[in-house]
């Protein structure tokens, strides 16, 4: 049941997807509206099959197919926060695709691949889980946000006012929401870099964190690109090309830290 | 509609010679004044703005000599002015006057200004007696066809100035301009349309930097503001997230290396400079810094007539209203001559009364020729005294404004129709009119 709930979800979000594709192209009010009727349709339906799964009892919290269902479902609550504080769709430029690609692979078929390893502190587990696709979600808005930066920045320098520029956002705006994204990250994603090593620590089998362990290489990486791109900002408000470049590249380390689950030794979704 | 124009406007007349025939305010009475003294004038107006200066004059008979009073009024001679003059008459001066209330004939199309500026203009010749009947009835056909453009298209949908254009371009950056500061450098009547448009916008406060520092306390003064001595402008600069220049520094006073001050000490937050002097304030290399935003004054004009090119469209639609208007005008004009409508009103009554004499005739037979002149008394007799009345009603109902409702009821009452004839509307006494029975 919590599949087909999610699948409804992906169906509106899809909505989502064409919105992100048609508004770089041209802007329309009732588009824009349509899509946010949608995108929150879809997080109904997605909240639905998430607290079914929990109520359920089944939910297996490493699962990755749970996980990315879960992140999917975070960053679009982050969306629709923006959208209530600055009455601008246009993060979802960049959120739609992403969290439209999340739930699809989620909503494939209900196959939950296990953390191989034995843990002992579920709670533990839970709470990095929970911390860190926050500071996941809110990684992936500021990456947005910083991308919409730069557009707009070209925008108004080439001082060719076109369609688009009435669609984004004014120039300070989407700053203001990378900003706030990025610092309200920070916190979530160090905490649950913490409680991650926690559950490493206490893990019988593991109980130590291995440094040069692919996920944890990665994640301390991400980590500190992230904590570069929240000083420069803080201390010289870095913005523009420098904060996109920084935002970008711990974007892709974030990437690579999540593609590490599959080479893993320690932090490993198996299916054995 | 004896409507005779003649004036000059941003596209027939470069600048310089439309400042040596602008009117200052002051002296627009008395030039109206002077235009209805002027011979073949039966009313006269002008309108004079930075972007046209346009005489409008219901005249005797069509052909007063507007030119004479050009050259006579400005001392110039005619080959000094006549190159940039345009003319129009009867419906084609309609057609302009309708268009320039609509602002079709702006330099930005759709602009809101320039109806305040005619409404003024017509409130002036009013005040001293310039503008009656005829001049009436067109401008106030006029607003109301401004009124209807703005109402059914989109021509004057959003802001366009230069100034509100600089507002536009600071809110995509800024957001809300609550709490922005403006820096005004080199005051300039310019400069100043453009701050007081911002500060309409929620910005803060204001600095004023000029090489003469009185002209900046003066200027600070009128926005509240703080003057700022020429010599502490780059210190000072980078406090202000706005800044309008609009110096006549031969050489560029932002260069790059302040670009780059400014932005250390404001931690790269975005500015925005407004550079609306020639040659340029702001020199192109800061311009390309990250977190400066300079637009020129050909940017702001291309900003500006973006606007225009989507409005296009819409100024189609608009001009078809006005095509339609005209027209509408032309025919009430007709029927507001109420000669033709006597002179029919006659006719008509007269094909009556022939009609029945001839069918009496023929009832009683042959007549003596006194019974004949007796018969053709009395019914001419009480033609004219019934007709008596209407005809003064008509004639005095002539001078007023409800000519019209006059006019037009008393053609409904009797059926009378009008048949306008191809030629330019002369003196009002013709008879083109055919009194018929449907």
């Amino acid at each position: 049941m919590s599949l087909l709930w999610l699948r409804f979800a992906l169906g509106c979000y899809f909505v989502g997807l064409v919105y992100a594709f048609v508004a770089l192209t041209r802007t329309s009010d009732l588009f824009s509206r349509i899509a946010l009727h949608a995108a929150t349709m879809g997080m109904v339906f997605h909240f639905v099959s998430l607290t079914e799964l929990f109520l359920s009892g089944q939910i297996v919290w490493a699962s990755v197919h749970n996980s990315e269902s879960l992140l999917a479902f975070l960053s679009m609550a982050f969306f629709l926060v923006i959208y209530m504080i600055y009455k601008t769709t246009s993060p979802g430029v960049v959120v739609f695709p992403v969290v439209f690609f999340l739930t699809f692979v989620a909503a494939l078929d209900e196959q939950p691949v296990l953390l191989t390893q034995f843990v002992s502190h579920k709670g533990w587990l839970i709470a990095h889980i929970m911390l860190i696709f926050t500071g996941y979600a809110a990684l992936l808005v500021s990456f947005g946000a910083s991308l919409l930066y730069l557009l707009q920045e070209r925008r108004l320098k080439a001082k060719k006012p076109t369609s688009l520029i009435a669609f984004l956002p004014a120039l300070e705006v989407i700053d203001q929401i990378g900003y706030r994204s990025l610092l309200l990250g920070f916190p979530f994603m160090t905490l649950g870099l913490i409680t991650g090593s926690v559950v490493a620590i206490t893990a019988p089998t593991i109980g130590r964190v291995d440094f040069l362990d692919p996920k944890i290489l990665l994640s301390v990486l991400m980590w500190a690109v992230y904590m570069v791109m929240v000083f420069t900002r803080w201390n010289s408000g870095w913005r523009g090309r420098r904060a996109a470049f920084l935002a970008t590249f711990a974007f892709v380390a974030a990437l690579a830290a999540w593609a590490a689950n599959y080479f893993s030794a320690m932090h490993r979704f198996g299916t054995s | 509609m004896r409507y005779q124009l003649i004036g000059l406007n941003h596209k027939s007349a470069p600048l310089e010679v439309r400042e040596r025939l602008a009117i200052p305010e002051s002296r627009l009475p008395d030039t109206c004044r002077e235009l209805n003294a002027y011979p073949g004038i039966e009313e006269g107006m002008v309108i004079s703005t930075c972007n046209r200066v346009e005489i409008i004059a219901h005249t005797v008979n069509g052909h007063a000599d507007l030119r004479g009073f050009l050259h006579n009024h400005f001392h110039l001679k005619p080959e000094e002015l006549d190159a940039h003059l345009y003319e129009f008459r009867e419906k084609d001066a309609v057609r302009h006057i309708f268009r320039v209330a609509s602002s079709l004939d702006s330099m930005v199309v759709g602009e809101a200004q320039i109806l305040g500026q005619v409404k003024e203009a017509y409130a002036t010749a009013r005040a001293v007696g310039a503008v009656r009947g005829q001049l009436d009835q067109l401008f106030s056909r006029a607003f109301a066809v401004a009124k209807r453009v703005r109402s059914e298209t989109a021509v004057g949908s959003s802001s366009v100035s230069i100034a509100s254009v600089a507002v536009e371009l600071a809110k995509k950056i800024f957001g809300s301009l609550q709490g922005k500061n403006v820096f005004i450098v080199g005051a300039g009547k310019m400069s100043e349309l453009a701050a007081r448009h911002l500060m309409a916008h929620g910005c803060a406060s204001i600095f004023v930097a000029n090489r003469t520092y009185d002209r900046a306390i003066g200027l600070a003064q009128k926005f509240d503001g703080q003057a700022i001595k020429f010599e502490d402008l780059y210190t000072t600069c980078d406090r202000a997230d706005i800044v309008i220049t609009s110096t006549g520094a031969p050489h560029a006073i932002f260069r790059r290396e302040h670009g780059e001050q400014f932005l250390a000490r404001r931690k790269n937050r975005p500015m925005f400079f407004i550079d609306i002097a020639v040659p340029r304030d702001v020199s192109p290399d800061m311009a390309r810094l990250d977190g400066i935003f300079a637009y020129d004054i050909d940017d702001l004009q291309q900003a500006v007539s973006s606007h225009v090119a989507d409005r296009r469209k819409e100024a189609e639609r608009a001009e078809a209203i006005i095509a339609s208007e005209v027209e509408r005008f032309e025919a009430r004009q007709h029927t507001l001559d109420v000669v033709p409508t006597i002179v029919s009103l006659q006719d008509h009554l007269e094909t009556i009364r022939q009609a029945e004499i001839d069918r009496v005739r023929g009832r009683m037979g042959q007549l003596s020729p006194e019974q004949e002149i007796a018969l053709e008394a009395l019914t001419r007799g009480i033609i004219n005294k019934v007709m008596h009345t209407p005809i003064t009603t008509l004639k005095t109902a002539a001078k007023e404004s409800e000519a019209t409702t006059v006019v037009d009821v008393v053609r409904r009452l009797f059926n009378l129709q009008v048949k306008p004839k191809e030629e330019p509307a002369g003196p009002a006494v013709k008879k083109d009119e055919v009194g018929t029975r449907q």
